[in-house]
């Protein structure tokens, strides 16, 4: 009889076991679906010119389409639109949202933070879309034009609540040993964040900002109302400028162009999955 | 007479985390100066919240409240600066937390870059050497200072942090359990360099070792249940303690 039951309750664990792989296994296919179409769509197109050369005319590539040629040109407009933003968002990001998660950490039960960390929360949850709009309002019809400022404000406001977070979650993990040991020798509190705590939670934070990056990369919605879009490469900041998203959209518009969708989001895909990746090991090799 | 005057001073020092219920009931008792005490107890005793309160830990969390007096040369350092009165009384914990992103000499310097002072190429030297050589470190980490001080191991990172917290030149050392967290040769290291250390600076201890507290100080307290119950001679509590409730607990009956 005992023996009888013992089998039955080997018999449900491997049932439950080969039940818990099989939706861990459904839960990768979507992402392997993705890469994969992606890759083999893009593949072909990427090429070192597609990353030094803008983004071709229609008629150009129309002409090239006609001629049985590939189509020439490639995103190095977008490439640099999208640097140029992201570092002009990340530098006002990185500081303010360091500090903001600081205090955060520092004082999690005055009501005051406890108000920050709940608009933190509605921020990040804030539709992109909307960002753009307001930012649209902001900056666009103030300063009287789209412009690379505009663009970088969205991603700002998108990327701050992302590095608050992270910044706030790592200091709350570190050991309080380690900030009273800092206080018992005397520093004071801005001290002992300042060259202690931040520097023991550089690992984290670290992270938080790479994927605080490689979440607004993507970001397409708040662009459209900010940046706008520039067929070539630009460095001034107070005018529209191009964003590898934005041409993903442009490519899709133009049926000339369509050919170079795949590449440009492999591009995109690579260049997240990558952050993603180094941010990983960071994050497990700070754990260390 | 200036040695027979206490360094440190409770007085009617109170600690209560909430308002019903307090940790550490109206203790009164002087520490003289370069001298060795232990503070024994079992768990959650309040032994260790006492020590904190004399290092004004209590001011990072909020709800703990501390009354009464605690005097450092007959100053009450609950009406001071918390940042002036850590500089005159240093502590070590129980587990040794030496700075991970520090090297060894920034460790035992950790002191002075956080309280802003600047100090010259030779004082720095200096002040590493001096420390090192107190907690008798030195000549294991002379060639190494320059290493992260967490690739040490557990007793070697407690000395560090003894010497961190002497580099600051302070008058009290407060050690939490510092030999809790570590093996018994290690804890032999620290015991002994806790006796030579006793010549410059007035050491309180809390200690959950019996022998410990025997081996090492002149004089001896036993909380209970937040009380100061006895305080005296280690030896003679030790030998012949006058509460029923010491007895029960040096004899093992208790805690």
């Amino acid at each position: 009889m005992t023996h009888l039951k013992t089998k039955h309750r080997l018999l449900a664990d491997k049932a439950m076991l080969w039940i818990v792989c099989l939706f861990a296994t459904l839960t990768a296919v979507p992402l392997f679906a993705i890469l994969g179409e992606v890759l083999l769509r893009g593949y072909d197109q990427l090429s070192w010119s597609f990353f030094t050369e803008t983004t071709p005319t229609a008629y150009k590539a129309m002409k090239a389409i006609e001629a049985g040629e590939p189509i020439p040109g490639g995103i190095a407009n977008g490439i640099i639109g999208t640097m140029i933003m992201l570092g002009m968002a990340a530098i006002v990001a990185v500081p303010t949202g360091i500090l903001c998660g600081a205090f955060l950490a520092e004082n999690p039960k005055n009501r005051f933070s406890q108000t920050v960390s709940y608009l933190t929360d509605l921020l990040q949850g804030t539709p992109s879309v909307i960002i753009g709009i307001v930012t649209y309002m902001w900056v666009v019809v103030p300063m009287k034009g789209y412009s690379a400022i505009a663009g970088s404000v969205a991603l700002f406001v998108m990327m701050l609540p992302l590095i608050i977070r992270s910044t706030e979650e790592t200091l709350k993990i570190l050991p309080a040993s380690l900030k009273e040991a800092g206080l018992a020798l005397g520093g004071n509190r801005a001290r002992v964040m300042l060259k202690v705590q931040l520097p023991a939670a550089f690992g984290g934070i670290f992270t938080g900002v790479l994927l605080a990056i490689s979440r607004v990369i993507g970001e397409t919605a708040p662009l459209m109302f900010t940046a706008l879009g520039c067929s070539f490469i630009r460095f001034s900041i107070d005018k529209p400028i191009s964003a590898v998203p934005l041409l993903i959209w442009e490519f899709f518009n133009d049926p000339n162009l369509q050919e170079l969708i795949w590449g440009a989001s492999l591009f995109l895909l690579l260049f997240v999955l990558t952050l993603n990746l180094t941010a990983k090991y960071l994050a497990k090799k700070w754990n260390q | 007479m200036e040695s027979v005057k206490p360094i440190l001073e409770f007085n009617k020092t109170c600690v209560s985390y909430t308002k019903q219920t307090m940790a550490v009931k109206y203790v009164s008792a002087a520490i003289d100066r370069n001298t060795i005490t232990a503070i024994m107890g079992p768990s959650g005793c309040g032994k260790s919240t006492l020590l904190r309160a004399a290092n004004l830990m209590h001011e990072l969390y909020p709800n703990i409240r501390v009354d009464g007096e605690i005097l450092l040369n007959g100053e009450n350092i609950l009406s001071m600066e918390p940042v002036d009165v850590r500089r005159r009384i240093g502590m070590v914990f129980q587990r040794p937390a030496p700075f991970p992103t520090m090297s060894i000499t920034d460790n035992v310097l950790a002191g002075y870059a956080l309280n802003g002072i600047r100090l010259s190429k030779a004082e720095r030297e200096e002040t590493v050497e001096r420390c090192l050589k107190s907690v008798a470190l030195w000549d294991e980490v002379k060639d190494v200072l320059n290493k992260k001080g967490t690739f040490l191991s557990g007793g070697q990172q407690q000395r560090l942090c003894i010497a961190r917290a002497l580099a600051m030149k302070p008058d009290v050392l407060l050690m939490d359990e510092p030999t809790s967290a570590l093996d018994p040769i290690a804890t032999a290291h620290i015991e002994k360099l806790m006796q030579e250390l006793q010549k410059e600076v007035t050491i309180l201890i809390v200690t959950h070792n019996m022998g410990q507290a025997m081996r090492i100080s002149s004089k001896s307290m036993f909380m209970y249940l937040g009380e100061l119950v006895e305080y005296g001679d280690t030896a003679t509590m030790f030998s012949t303690p006058k509460d029923e409730r010491t007895k029960a607990y040096l004899t093992g009956r208790m805690g």
